[in-house]
């Protein structure tokens, strides 16, 4: 399918769709027909105790995993369905975010964040600079030579997010993002994915833990002409006038969604099991 | 208390109990199952020489890790062993007073079965090991996601350079296994045996005939294709994050050097056969 006509498709209906989707190992179903869509350009914020599925949601939608049952569509087409070899080509529209950054240790940063680039036969002359322009994006450009172990947590986390834009992808998938990492880092984290979205009108799916991070996502943007983030009411929009891009909550619980709404709807909520996240 | 945010309902629902019958059904599929699955790696491996993308600079590598990097052990080993041939099978022949044959029956021993046969098994040790391991690392730290995520195969790009790679070296290593074998018999033959060099080269030469080189080069091109399969299959299926990867690493040896040791039975047997028809 060619970009134009991909594009088509996708303006046509949502970015992200699951139908009844079923997905289960040894131990049993995870998923038990967990439907929803995610328009294009929207955040969609996964919530939920640890082993209710929200990585397995997050790789289902990139067509890592297939589902026992239901059906997956990305983009217009149906994931789930696909062969491996008909989804690599899908995959260049679709960036990553792995927890630990998952970064080819034997490889440096800049090789990592060209691999794709590389995977494309892109010319060599043009690989370099997008490369340096990705890590000038998570503000690491110095640290192109070095391999990742000698990086901290929070910088693999920052060039696994330079690795996944390199294609200017329209989706991006965001895996616990902050997970494990102090707050001020977690910050820096939320403020590329902020500056990501508003730049460059990607579509997200960031599974998390901290509900501080779905919260900052929905009441916050990136000022593209002062260049740092600022603090926008969802209602009156950013300093530019434009509301921010809509960021929802989708709340896991044995499988299944529980909650499904926007951040007023999760804070004025008086369900009991949702009041826990709120704690 | 009960109905608190802080009260943890667990699930009290007693396991159902397995009987022996059970535990062995289960065990036989899995078995099974896990023949199928390293049967379609190795089969996909083999397909992936006639289609792209080829992955020419990977297989560079592992030939340079395998077939340099084996050498000491291939070569320190090989010394050692063909002296000791020499030694045993020496003071036999010395009874009935044909020291001589001495030369004869190593250098066919060690071209046909023990140059082989002992290349496999130490080259399993260091290099299935080593290739479990390092896929094992890769696929518990998502790399291998990772990889897939961005439109890569992980057959394509890892599994058949390391197959190819140990299928071209092994027959490499064992030639020099052999020759450094005879020179460590010539060395122990004539400082024990007090046999001469040139005679002790001559007879090995003139033992050894084209079928034995054919025998003796061809099990190792099937040594080299079991050790790296199944040192692919154990690291790519490993299962329990780290303490998977060293279970994985110690299966990939035994069962590697065990399939070696039974495929020379069944090589030998055919080699035996062919040899007659066709020389």
């Amino acid at each position: 399918m060619t970009p134009a006509a991909a594009t088509a498709t996708t303006n046509a209906g949502p970015a992200v769709a699951f139908d009844n989707v079923y997905l289960g190992f040894d131990e049993g179903d995870i998923l038990r027909g967990v439907s929803f869509s995610v328009p294009a350009r929207e955040t969609m914020v996964l919530l939920g105790e640890t082993g209710t599925g929200k990585t397995l949601t997050l790789k289902l939608a990139a067509g890592l995993l297939k589902p026992t049952r239901g059906s997956v569509s990305v983009l217009g087409q149906e994931v789930s369905a696909m062969s491996e070899k008909e989804l690599l080509q899908l995959r260049e529209r679709i960036g990553f975010v792995f927890q630990e950054g998952a970064l080819f240790d034997s490889m440096t940063v800049g090789e990592n964040v060209a691999y794709r680039l590389r995977e494309e036969h892109v010319k060599e002359e043009e690989i370099e600079p997008r490369v340096q322009e990705a890590l000038q994006f998570v503000e690491l450009e110095h640290t192109a030579d070095q391999l990742p172990s000698e990086l901290s947590g929070g910088m693999r986390r920052r060039v696994s997010i330079a690795r996944a834009l390199i294609n200017r992808p329209d989706i991006v998938l965001y895996d616990s993002p902050t997970a494990g990492l102090d707050p001020i880092t977690s910050q820096t984290i939320i403020s590329l994915i902020l500056r990501l979205r508003d730049v460059y009108g990607v579509t997200a799916l960031l599974a998390t833990q901290r509900l501080q991070d779905g919260f900052a996502l929905a009441n916050f943007c990136f000022d593209k002409e002062a260049q740092h983030v600022v603090h926008c009411d969802p209602a009156k929009g950013g300093r530019d006038g434009q509301p921010p891009a809509p960021t929802r909550f989708m709340v896991y619980k044995d499988g299944r969604i529980y909650f499904e709404g926007d951040p007023q709807e999760l804070l004025s909520t008086k369900d009991p099991y949702l009041r826990r996240f709120l704690v | 208390m009960a109905g608190t945010p802080l009260q943890i309902e667990r699930d009290t629902t007693p396991e159902p109990t397995l009987s022996v019958v059970d535990v062995l059904v289960d065990s036989l599929k899995r078995w099974v199952f896990s023949v199928q699955d390293y049967s379609l790696l190795s089969a996909r491996s083999v397909r992936n020489l006639f289609t792209g993308p080829r992955y020419f600079q990977d297989t560079l590598d592992q030939m340079d890790d395998i077939g340099v990097g084996s050498l000491p052990i291939v070569l320190i080993s090989g010394f050692f062993i063909g002296a000791v041939m020499v030694l045993q099978t020496g003071t036999q022949f010395i009874r009935f007073g044909q020291a001589a044959l001495t030369g004869d029956i190593v250098a066919i021993a060690l071209v046909r079965e023990l140059g082989p046969t002992l290349t496999g098994i130490l080259v399993a040790g260091r290099c299935s090991s080593g290739i479990a391991s390092e896929l094992g690392s890769m696929l518990v730290t998502e790399q291998v996601d990772a990889m897939r995520a961005m439109g890569t195969d992980p057959s394509r790009k890892l599994v058949t350079p390391r197959v190819l790679a140990t299928v071209l070296m092994l027959p490499l290593l064992t030639a020099l296994n052999d020759f450094v074998g005879l020179l460590g018999g010539c060395v122990a033959s004539v400082f024990s045996l007090r046999l001469g060099a040139v005679e002790f080269w001559t007879r090995a030469i003139k033992a050894l005939d084209f079928a034995d080189l054919m025998q003796g080069f061809t099990k190792p091109m099937v040594y080299g294709f079991i050790l790296a399969t199944v040192g692919c299959y154990k690291g790519l299926n490993v299962r329990g994050g780290t303490q998977g990867v060293g279970r994985a690493t110690t299966q990939a040896v035994v069962v590697a050097s065990v399939l070696i040791i039974a495929a020379d039975l069944f090589l030998t047997k055919l080699a035996l056969y062919l040899g007659d028809k066709l020389f």
